[in-house]
Formats: structure tokens, C-alpha cells, sequence
């Protein structure tokens, strides 16, 4: 059991490692803003995700591909892959955000409570 | 937009001189580690909740993703957030977390301006280009794989 651990703690590190480097390198060498570098993650997880490959990510590395942001694009295209799946075309309007609901309503519902609580500083 | 001027060669040398060098290096090496420690810690999580608990790895999944929502939204409610993601840089930006900082930290912010015109309005200042992007290339991507299967 601490082997399997181990592995799976080595691959979501080297694995979301590597996407925040990807991160870093659109900052400092592409010279992108934050939105712009997270834009493109997200578009490039999509576009992974539709290919087949994104989900192949996950396997691997579990939360080394979940955590990052392109992981966001993955979850939207599996939801409307599903949405499609049964019911065509209408069916990527209503599955498209399916998946996604526990990370968008999480980061509302406690960013709420957090400006609800906290003050802001200066 | 106004034409630029042509740069003084003079002025850009002075300009050089003075701009702080990017260390694109060391910051990657923060961002590696400080995103995959993460990443990693998330995934120990995980592990813990599908092997201790017996949470099927499906429920399991979620509940440690809004688990780490919630605690980015804390710490960026006491301060911490800020101070860790200037040194970590993309490291935690990258990640969910930064995505559920960037929520809480403008609602925080624009606080004093009213929930509804402060927090309401300004709280998908940086998120909203993620969800507004990550929606429109998911739908175009499946719809073009939609429609080449039904040719």
C-alpha cells in the first residue's frame, strides 16, 4: 500500500508540476497576464479533453492533472460529451456545466463567506 | 490607439538597465514545486479518503477538491494566499486554488463598494475570463466532434 501511495504522490506532483512550470514559462517568457495564461490553459485543456488525451492525464496522475486549471476545460467538454451522448445536439447545452458545479459553486459559496467574514486589508 | 514613438536608444538603454531581471528559472522552480506539492498533497488526501474511509474514488474526488477551495478562500481571507502566491507564483495560481482565490479575493477587495455593486460585480474580474473561455472552447470543441460523428 505505501508503494502504490508513493507513486500516485510522485505522479500528481511531477505531472501538476509540470503544468504549473507551463504556467510560469506563459508568465515570464510569453509575458501573458494571469487571465490570459489561465484562458489558454483552459482552452488547451479542452481541446486535450476532446482529443482523449486529458482524460489519459487523469488516469495517470490523479490530482496532478485534476487540480491545475486545464483541468476546468476537461470537465466542461466531458459534460457535454455525456450531455451529447444522450441527447444530441440540446444535450451539450444542458451537460456542458454539469461537472464543473462543485468547483464553481464551492469558490462562490466560501468567496462569499470570506467577504462576508474577513475584512479587506487597507 | 496613439502610433508609439520610436524608442530612444539612449532612454531604452537607461530603461534596460533599471527593468528588474526576470529570473525565469528560479521562479519555475518554485512554481514545480510549489504547484506539485500541491498537487501531490491533494492526491495523499484522496488516497487517505478512498483507502481509510472507503469513499468510492468518484465521491472522493470532489469532496477533496471543495475541501481545497475552501481552505484557498480562508487563507485568503487571513492573508496568507497573497504572501505564499508572490513567492510561489504560477505554483498557485495555476492550480483551482488560485481560480478560487481570484473569487474571494475581489469579493473581499471591492467589499467597501456594497455586496451587490463591490463584491456581486466584481467577483468574476479574473475567474470570469477562465469560466467565459473554458464554456465557449468546450462547447465549439464538442460540437465539432458532435457533428464529424454524425457525417
Amino acid at each position: 500500500m505505501l508503494e502504490e501511495f508513493l507513486t500516485q504522490f510522485f505522479r500528481a506532483f511531477v505531472i501538476g508540476g509540470a503544468i504549473c512550470v507551463i504556467g510560469q514559462l506563459l508568465f515570464d517568457v510569453a509575458n501573458l497576464t494571469p487571465a490570459h495564461t489561465m484562458s489558454v490553459l483552459v482552452v488547451a485543456g479542452s481541446i486535450l479533453g476532446v482529443l482523449g488525451l486529458y482524460p489519459l492525464l487523469v488516469d495517470f496522475a490523479g490530482f496532478g492533472a485534476m487540480l491545475p486549471i486545464s483541468s476546468f476545460g476537461n470537465t466542461l467538454v466531458e459534460g457535454a460529451k455525456e450531455g451529447a451522448a444522450s441527447g444530441g445536439f440540446w444535450g451539450i447545452f444542458t451537460g456542458l456545466i454539469k461537472q464543473v458545479s462543485a468547483g464553481v459553486t464551492a469558490a462562490v459559496v466560501f468567496g462569499f463567506f470570506t467577504a462576508l467574514v474577513f475584512k479587506p486589508k487597507s | 490607439m496613439a502610433p508609439k514613438p520610436k524608442p530612444d536608444p539612449w532612454y531604452q538603454a537607461i530603461v534596460d538597465r533599471h527593468t528588474p531581471k526576470k529570473r525565469v528559472l528560479r521562479n519555475c522552480i518554485t512554481a514545480f514545486l510549489g504547484g506539485g506539492l500541491l498537487c501531490a498533497l491533494a492526491q495523499t488526501a484522496l488516497f487517505c479518503l478512498v483507502e481509510f474511509a472507503d469513499i468510492p474514488q468518484e465521491d472522493a474526488s470532489p469532496i477533496v477538491l471543495i475541501c481545497v477551495i475552501f481552505l484557498t478562500a480562508l487563507f485568503t481571507g487571513i492573508g496568507i494566499y497573497d504572501k505564499l502566491g508572490q513567492k510561489l507564483g504560477a505554483g498557485l495560481a495555476v492550480p483551482i486554488s488560485g481560480f478560487a482565490n481570484s473569487v474571494a479575493a475581489s469579493m473581499l477587495e471591492h467589499k467597501s463598494e456594497g455586496l451587490v455593486l463591490g463584491s456581486g460585480c466584481n467577483s468574476f474580474k479574473l475567474a470570469g475570463a477562465v469560466v467565459i473561455f473554458g464554456i465557449f472552447s468546450a462547447f465549439v470543441v464538442v460540437f465539432i466532434g458532435w457533428a464529424l460523428q454524425l457525417i
